[in-house]
C-alpha cells in the first residue's frame, strides 16, 4: 500500500503546489469533512478516499470516513442503478426502488453524521441527505457517466440531490439542468502509487519475460479489460493496417473477465481473430499495478480506442510515463488528449492506424507528444490537484461569489 | 534606475487557485451558441477565453478561446474559428468588452453565411458552458523594491502570476497588471511600467511571460 506523505510530491509538482495545500487547510480549519461511501476496499472510489483522506488529515484538514451497510439485495440493486446510469437497458422495478429506500432508512437511523461538511460518493448512500439539517452542508459526488442516463432512475434520485448544497461530476457533458451548484472535479492519478512510480529497467523486463514478450520489435499496446465498449477487435483491426508498413507487437492486456459471461465471449473472440499472428500478445492479467506500470513503459506507442469512457485514466497513466498516445475522442479522452499536443485521438480503427503508423515512423514527434503529455497531466491530473479542488469544494460552499477573496 | 529603492508600499504577492463550476448548458448549433454567450454569466465568457491559457500554460504561446476551437473543429467553420481566435482580448477592459465583441463577431459571420445555421454538431460533441470560479489567497511573499521583486517573480508559482498578469486586469477591471501598477505607482518607475503593460500576454506561455518580466526589469535596472 502506498503511504507517501505530502512533502514526497515535492520533487514531482514543485512546493508552490504544496504550500497551495496548506494555504487552503488552513482556511478550512474548524471544520470537519464526513466522507461517505459504500465500501471500504475495492472500486476506485475507495482506492481515491483511501488515498486522500490521510493525506487531507496531514495537511490540517480534519477528514474522516465512513461507510454505509447494506446487504446483497441492495447492492444488487445498485448495480442496476450503475448500468441504468451509465445508459445500459436495465428493468427496474418498483421492489427495486422499495429495496433501495428500506436499506437507505436503517443507514438514516444507523450512520452518525457529526460532518460540517458530509461527502457523500456515488448513488448508494444518496438518501442519507434525508437527515441534513441547518448545521452541515452535503455535498453529492457522481464518479459514474451519466451523459445519457435511464431517466426512470436519474429522476428517482433527483428527489435526493435537490437537497444536497452541490453536486460534482467528472467531465462536462455529465452535467444535467439541476437547480444546485455543479462543479467538474476531474479524477486523478496518484504519481507514487505502484502503478505510475518509476521501475527500474530490470523489472520491466522481467514482467516481458514473464509474459514471453520480445523486445526486438516497437510495442503498441492497450491495457483494458475485454469489454466491447474498449474495442479490443478494433485494437487488432488498427494494428493489422500499420504491420502492412512497419513491422511491431500487439499487446492486449487486461484484467480477469471470470465473473463476466460477456468479458469472457469478447476475449474469445480476440484469440479468435489473432490466432495465427505471433506478434499479437494477449495476457489475461491479475491485479497487479507493477506489471501494468511496466507494459506501459515498455510500450513504443499505446493505445485506448475506446467506444465509450467514463473518464479513461488509463490515458493519463500512459501520459505520465512519457509515452505517445493515441486514443478515441470519447468521455474524459479529450480532456487528456489535445490533439497533436499531447498525444493523437482517433474515431475509427483506420484513424487509429494512421496514427500509429505516424507515431512509429516518427519518433522524435512521438517522443514530443509523450513529454507535453506528462506536462499536462503534471498540471492537471495529478493526486495533488485533486486534493486542492477538493479543499476548493469544500471552501465554495460558504462563498457563492465567482470571484472568492480568502 | 536602482533595484534596491524602497517602494512606498510593498507588493504582496496573490495567488489564485480555480474551481470549475457547470451550467448544465449546451449548443449543438451556431445560433444556440451566440444565444448562450449574449446571456450566460461573465464568469463563463472568463472561463471559456482564459481555460486553454491555464490548463495548456507549457503548449502554446497562442491560446485559442474554446468558442473559436468549437466552431473550427466541431462545425468546420474555418473562416468564424479564425476571427474568434484572433479577437485581440488584451484591448478589451472589461468581461463585457469581450464578450460585446465575441457576439458582434459572430452575429456578422451568421449575417454574411446564413447556411452556417444548418450545422449540428453529432451526439457528445456539443458545446458546454462552464464558469471559472476564483479563489484569491495572499501569498507569504512580500516585495519592498525591485530586487526583492525579481527574487520572488523567479521562483513564485505560476498561478500568481497568472492573477496579476491576467484576472486582475480583466476579471478585477484594474484597467492594467498589478505588476505595472505597482512599479508605476510605488516606485516610480514609469517607462518600466508601461514597457511592461505594453505585452501582449496572450501570445506567451506563462513561463515564458516570468521570464519576460524579469529579463525587462533587469534590462532596465542596475544594482
Amino acid at each position: 500500500m502506498n503511504t507517501a506523505k505530502i512533502d514526497d510530491y515535492i520533487p514531482i509538482v514543485g512546493q508552490p503546489i504544496i504550500d497551495d495545500l496548506r494555504l487552503l487547510s488552513d482556511r478550512l480549519r474548524g471544520k470537519s469533512i464526513q466522507n461517505i461511501n459504500s465500501t471500504a476496499v475495492g472500486g476506485g472510489v475507495a482506492e481515491i478516499l483511501s488515498r486522500m483522506v490521510p493525506l487531507l488529515k496531514e495537511i490540517g484538514v480534519n477528514a474522516n470516513w465512513d461507510v454505509i451497510k447494506g446487504g446483497s439485495q441492495f447492492f444488487n440493486v445498485t448495480k442496476k442503478f450503475h448500468n441504468a446510469l451509465h445508459g445500459r437497458p436495465e428493468e427496474i422495478s418498483q421492489r427495486d426502488f422499495d429495496i433501495f429506500m428500506e436499506t437507505g432508512d436503517i443507514n438514516k437511523k444507523e450512520m452518525n453524521i457529526y460532518g460540517d461538511i458530509v461527502f457523500v460518493h456515488d448513488p448508494q448512500p444518496i438518501s442519507l441527505v434525508d437527515n441534513k439539517s441547518e448545521k452541515n452542508k452535503w455535498i453529492w459526488r457522481c464518479h459514474i457517466d451519466v451523459s445519457n442516463p435511464n431517466h426512470k432512475v436519474w429522476r428517482f434520485l433527483e428527489t435526493y440531490i435537490f437537497n444536497y448544497d452541490s453536486a460534482v461530476f467528472s467531465a462536462p457533458n455529465f452535467s444535467q439542468r439541476l437547480p444546485i451548484r455543479q462543479f467538474l472535479i476531474s479524477p486523478s492519478i496518484d504519481p507514487l502509487s505502484d502503478k505510475n512510480k518509476e521501475l527500474p529497467p530490470e523489472a520491466i523486463d522481467s514482467v516481458l519475460r514473464k509474459y514471453e514478450v520480445p523486445r526486438n520489435k516497437p510495442i503498441v499496446t492497450q491495457i483494458s479489460r475485454f469489454d466491447r465498449l474498449k474495442d479490443p477487435l478494433g485494437v487488432i483491426d488498427a494494428y493489422r493496417q500499420v504491420k502492412k508498413y512497419v513491422d511491431c507487437r500487439l499487446v492486449l492486456a487486461g484484467g480477469g473477465a471470470s465473473d463476466d459471461p460477456e468479458g469472457e465471449k469478447v476475449l474469445a473472440e480476440v484469440r479468435e481473430k489473432a490466432k495465427q499472428d505471433k506478434d499479437i500478445h494477449i495476457l489475461l492479467l491479475p491485479q497487479n499495478d507493477i506489471e501494468i506500470n511496466a507494459l506501459q513503459r515498455a510500450s513504443t506507442v499505446i493505445v485506448q480506442k475506446s467506444l465509450k469512457e467514463g473518464f479513461g485514466l488509463t490515458v493519463s497513466e500512459a501520459l505520465w510515463k512519457g509515452k505517445p498516445v493515441v486514443a478515441s475522442n470519447v468521455g474524459g479522452i479529450p480532456l487528456q488528449i489535445k490533439h497533436k499536443y499531447s498525444g493523437l485521438l482517433c474515431r475509427s480503427a483506420e484513424g487509429a492506424a494512421f496514427a500509429i503508423k505516424q507515431l512509429l515512423n516518427s519518433p522524435e514527434y512521438a517522443k514530443r507528444l509523450g513529454a507535453s503529455g506528462r506536462e499536462h497531466v503534471r498540471n492537471n491530473f495529478l493526486l495533488t490537484r485533486h486534493l486542492r479542488e477538493y479543499m476548493l469544494l469544500f471552501l465554495s460552499l460558504y462563498h457563492p461569489e465567482d470571484v472568492v477573496h480568502l | 534606475m536602482a533595484k534596491s529603492i524602497n517602494a512606498k508600499e510593498p507588493f504582496r504577492f496573490y495567488t489564485r487557485l480555480h474551481l470549475t463550476e457547470l451550467t448544465g448548458l449546451r449548443a449543438s448549433t451556431l445560433s444556440q451558441l451566440l444565444n448562450f454567450v449574449k446571456e450566460v454569466p461573465g464568469s463563463c465568457i472568463y472561463h471559456h477565453t482564459h481555460r486553454f491559457l491555464q490548463q495548456h500554460q507549457h503548449f502554446s504561446p497562442e491560446p485559442p478561446n474554446d468558442f473559436a476551437y468549437w466552431v473550427t473543429d466541431v462545425l468546420g467553420e474555418d473562416a468564424l474559428g479564425e476571427k474568434l481566435s484572433s479577437i485581440d482580448t488584451i484591448q478589451y477592459p472589461t468581461i463585457r468588452g469581450l464578450r460585446e465583441k465575441i457576439v458582434s463577431t459572430m452575429e456578422e459571420y451568421l449575417t454574411a453565411n446564413p447556411l452556417a445555421k444548418m450545422k449540428f454538431a453529432g451526439e457528445g460533441e456539443e458545446f458546454h458552458f462552464i464558469k471559472s470560479i476564483s479563489f484569491v489567497l495572499p501569498t507569504k511573499s512580500v516585495a519592498n523594491n525591485l530586487k526583492e521583486f525579481v527574487r520572488i517573480l523567479g521562483k513564485i508559482t505560476i498561478d500568481s502570476i497568472y492573477f496579476h498578469i491576467f484576472e486582475s486586469r480583466l476579471r478585477l477591471e484594474k484597467g492594467d497588471n498589478d505588476f505595472s501598477n505597482w512599479i508605476g505607482n510605488s516606485i516610480g518607475g514609469k517607462e518600466l511600467a508601461s514597457e511592461i503593460s505594453r505585452l501582449d500576454p496572450y501570445t506567451y506561455t506563462l513561463e515564458d511571460l516570468r521570464k519576460t518580466v524579469i529579463k525587462i526589469i533587469k534590462k532596465r535596472t542596475v544594482s
